[in-house]
């Protein structure tokens, strides 16, 4: 595809511990577009961290990356040096972090963390790039934008300190931007703030954005296409709409199913939840990842086996009786047998 | 930041008074000066007589202020053994002391910083063994040992340097060696588990995802932030290093404060080893001061509180 | 049922053994001082000869390897014909009794005023805190020299001088680890069912600080086994004819030209001494708290 800036085929992540290996990512996939922002969602150790590190090359040291395809823009980034990431890292990929209380060094003003990235990538230096960093404070909503400049990082808030970094990745103008977690360490009305701010600009400048975020209300709010990652994979991938109306594997649903909704859950009724733990991602997997925490992801019509009809060539997965758009997926071939034994029991 | 200095520095002038405080009462305490200064072969009568002309027989605390007006102004009294006032006796040796602190804490730090820095760059390697076994080396070594054994290799055996004196810059080459490398230890330590904290900052992440050279992340980003507590650690160490300066200067006959200070005690010298151990923890507590402030000015969260 | 993917887990005692075993400087140091320990309680039985007897038409003796040497004297004898083997064993008691001595009183000091600052905070912290700072003001080495002077040299006053000037460590880490300890949710608990203060200092913040103290203590030891040596050296620590490490350097220095041995023989075991009580403080920081290691 043409637009599309980046493309991520077969990704693993092992970190080798004494005597083991953690497979932190499992072989997952990703790509994004121009303008694109893809949401990957997963709660806390499931690698999507990780997985953004990876794509910069800034993974801690005993991590071992393996990876079939990187592409940038087409071309491949794969095999670059050290100094050849370093050249890509702040100018072609932009990268916001979750803390913005600790992400920006306590010794340095504003002004010489933001020209430091200027004069690195863009070889712009003195008023010319002092003059740059003051638009891009403005256009991220910082006033007045000059005297920030001089300021020190813990003289502002944590959304202030969170816009500064966006202004920060945003002035080499990047054309993709990872950004982790952006919004979890900040007050709920600041989120939202910052999250407007973030795809709004990401359209301005038509950048891809990959947002990581274990919140699925700023899944819904923002993103256009939807990873979910689970241990280590990504379960299900899709775009807003079918992730939020249609999902097919058992832990987007469950998922969901932890969200309140006003107006579909009723008043008494109890939010969903996923039981069981994460496995442990130590060693090889012997079952699927998901086995044990099927729950109640199930539907009321779909528990009747007769309403399960199978769809012709895609693995485990099935239609409901009487509809063309409810699909029920299933993860692999023993949780489909255990969850159809417990199935018919029910309707027995 | 000036009412941090204002502060930090009453604290000093307070820490003053009370070493002020415990080295007068230390001392005229546990011995009687009049005995002390009448000699061995004073009568009673004699004794007697000193103890009202000087004023010995007045309230410790009376004569305590007398001391501290006097020593304020810079006069510490009459030294003993060498007829002259102790004042200018320190005043005379202490330039030998301080160039040998000053060399000593210049060679710790030109030691233990960059090994200490580069151990933090690349934990468990050949260079990280290495001044991992300098330093625990340097912490077990005893100086006066050490300093022995300087002398048979580099005096005795190879004829380099000369074995005693303060006249040439030769004669400072061991010294330095012996009083820099017992300090280094710390030092290093301090460099390499703060570079090692300050790297596995978010900050330090940042300034690698903007594709900043990894020396400027190193050492305009990691160290900057690292070198603070080890600003303080060289300032204390420094001070400590004027206590250490007894035992080198003794040993290599270096004629400064630390080799009056051994020549008081062993004379029975009072006003001159008062004298020493105020000057001592002045310098200390100055010293302190001046790395405080200077923490204060390289950290922008104090400098701009 | 699914089987659960299998968690595994050591407890915590084993962990801290096979780390132990792991540590090598560990093993290292604390063989040593075993050995040390050892030599140093069992010193009437294995030493050679009586170390304050002299035989003066025996003098200087080098040791069994040089060429001079006998079996007699395996460590040769000293300016005073005693034997140096000898000498040296009973020296070893002199070192820990010094340094366990100190470490003992400032210990005690630096516990009780770190633990009273860290868990009572504002103005008991602040006092403690500027007493600390005036201790650190005062050169160690010179105050000691001089009280030494005054009230005279002996093992008593040597051990007596150093735990009244040595505990400013054991304050600085007691008040700090206390502090972190009294803001954990159990002490705040203790408090809220209305433990009394000494009950939840010894109950809940002594257990938890009890690893610092030791190993603070260690090294302690092994700071207060120098000063004693330096002192001893200068002439005004422990007084002859007692066989202390840095006096037998100090006799041995004015003939180190010519029998170099008489300073490398007790330097070596006083390096090795400190080597390894330092490695063996080290190494129970590493072992007991992993997590703090570099």
């Amino acid at each position: 595809m043409a637009d599309q800036v980046l493309n991520v085929e077969n990704l693993s992540i092992d970190i080798p511990l004494s005597g083991d290996i953690l497979h932190a990512v499992d072989g997952i996939s990703i790509s994004v577009n121009k303008g694109e922002t893809l949401c990957i969602v997963g709660e806390s150790g499931c690698g999507k961290s990780l997985t953004s590190l990876a794509i910069m090359d800034l993974l801690p040291q005993k991590a071992v990356r393996t990876v079939d395809k990187l592409e940038l823009n087409g071309s491949s980034i794969l095999n670059y040096s050290d100094r050849q990431m370093s050249d890509v890292r702040g100018s072609k990929i932009g990268m916001i972090f979750q803390e913005p209380m600790t992400s920006l060094n306590p010794s340095f003003t504003v002004e010489n963390q933001m020209v430091e990235t200027l004069a690195r990538h863009r070889n712009i230096r003195g008023k010319e790039a002092k003059k740059l960093a003051v638009q891009m404070l403005e256009k991220v909503g910082i006033t007045p934008a000059k005297q920030r400049l001089k300021q020190y990082p813990h003289q502002l808030s944590g959304g202030l300190r969170q816009r500064v970094m966006i202004a920060m990745t945003l002035l080499c103008e990047p054309e993709l931007i990872i950004a982790d977690e952006p919004t979890t360490a900040l007050d709920v009305t600041i989120q939202a703030q910052i999250l407007e701010l973030l795809t709004r600009l990401q359209a301005d400048f038509n950048t891809g954005l990959i947002l990581i975020t274990h919140d699925l209300g700023v899944v819904a709010k923002s993103a256009d296409r939807v990873a979910v990652m689970y241990a280590g994979q990504i379960v299900e991938e899709g775009s807003v709409y079918e992730i939020f109306d249609n999902p097919s594997h058992p832990y987007t649903r469950g998922l969901l199913s932890c969200i309140p909704v006003p107006g579909k859950i009723k008043r008494g009724e109890h939010l969903g939840s996923i039981p069981g733990m994460v496995p442990s991602l130590i060693g090889e997997f012997t079952e699927c990842r998901f086995a044990g925490r099927w729950g109640d992801t199930l539907g009321k019509e779909e528990e009747n086996i007769a309403h399960l009809v199978p769809i012709e060539g895609v693995d485990y997965a099935f239609l409901v009786h009487g509809t063309t758009d409810h699909v029920v997926r299933f993860c692999c071939n023993s949780c489909l047998k255990k969850s159809k034994s417990k199935i018919s029991k029910g309707v027995n | 930041m000036i009412t941090y200095a204002l502060k930090r520095s009453i604290l000093a002038i307070l820490v003053a008074l009370t070493v002020s405080m415990i080295s007068f009462s230390l001392l005229y305490i546990s011995s009687d000066p009049a005995i002390a200064m009448a000699g061995e072969t004073a009568s009673d009568a004699d004794i007697e007589a000193i103890r009202e002309l000087y004023g010995f027989d007045r309230p410790i605390v009376v004569q305590y202020w007398e001391w501290l007006k006097k020593a304020a102004s810079g006069d510490l009294g009459k030294s003993y053994y060498f007829r002259t006032d102790v004042s200018h006796l320190i005043a005379e040796r202490l330039p030998t002391t301080m160039t040998l602190g000053l060399c000593a804490i210049i060679f710790a730090i030109g030691l233990a910083v960059p090994l200490g820095v580069a151990s933090a760059i690349r934990p468990n390697s050949i260079i990280d063994r290495v001044s991992l076994f300098l330093s625990v080396m340097g912490q077990a070594l005893p100086s006066f040992w050490f300093a022995l054994i300087l002398i048979v290799l580099f005096s005795v055996n190879l004829r380099w340097l000369p074995v005693s004196g303060s006249d040439t810059w030769q004669h400072f080459v061991m010294p330095t060696i012996v009083l820099g490398y017992y300090a280094a230890p710390a030092i290093m330590r301090l460099t390499r588990t703060g570079m090692l904290e300050v790297l596995s900052t978010d900050y330090i992440r940042t300034a690698r995802a903007k594709g900043l050279r990894p020396p400027v992340v190193l050492f305009k980003h990691a160290l900057r932030n690292a070198i603070i507590p080890v600003v303080s650690l060289a300032a204390v160490q420094f001070g400590f290093m004027l206590g250490g300066s007894i035992v080198v200067e003794t040993i290599f006959a270096l004629h400064g404060a630390g080799f009056l200070a051994w020549e008081s005690i062993t004379r029975n010298d009072l006003p001159t080893v008062q004298g020493l151990i105020l000057a001592f923890s002045l310098f200390y507590i100055i010293l302190t001061l001046i790395a405080d402030l200077i923490n204060a000015w390289l950290d922008p969260r104090i400098r701009i509180g | 049922m699914t089987d659960l993917p299998q968690i595994t887990s050591t407890s915590p005692i084993s962990g801290v053994k096979s780390r132990v075993l792991r540590h090598k400087g560990m093993m290292i140091g604390s063989t040593i001082v075993v050995l040390v320990v050892l030599i140093a309680i069992l010193a009437p039985l294995i030493a050679p000869h009586d170390p304050y007897h002299q035989d003066l038409l025996n003098r200087l003796k080098p040791p069994v390897w040089d060429s001079r040497g006998t079996w007699e004297h395996i460590f040769g004898t000293d300016h005073l014909g005693r034997d140096y083997l000898s000498r040296l064993i009973y020296g070893s008691r002199i070192s820990l009794l010094i340094g366990i001595g100190a470490a003992l009183i400032s210990g005690i000091i630096g516990t009780f005023l770190g633990v009273m600052a860290g868990y009572f905070g504002g103005r008991v912290d602040m006092v403690v805190t500027f007493l600390i700072t005036v201790r650190l003001s005062m050169p160690v080495v010179l105050v000691a020299l001089a009280v030494v002077a005054i009230v005279g040299g002996s093992l008593q006053v040597v051990i007596g001088v150093l735990g009244l000037l040595l505990w400013d460590r054991f304050a600085v880490v007691m008040r700090s680890s206390t502090l972190q300890i009294r803001s954990m949710d159990y002490v705040t608990a203790a408090r809220a069912v209305g433990c009394s203060t000494t009950r939840i200092l010894m109950t809940e913040v002594m257990p938890n600080v009890v690893n610092n103290l030791i190993v603070i203590a260690t090294l302690e030891i092994a700071h207060a086994i120098i000063l004693e040596a330096a002192l001893s050296f200068l002439g005004l620590g422990v007084q002859p004819p007692l066989p202390s490490w840095g006096l037998m350097v100090s006799e041995g220095k004015d003939m180190m030209l010519f029998e170099p041995w008489l300073i490398t023989i007790p330097g070596v075991a006083l390096f090795a001494l400190v080597l390894s009580v330092n490695l063996l403080g080290d190494g129970m920081r590493d072992v007991t708290a992993p997590e703090n290691r570099n």
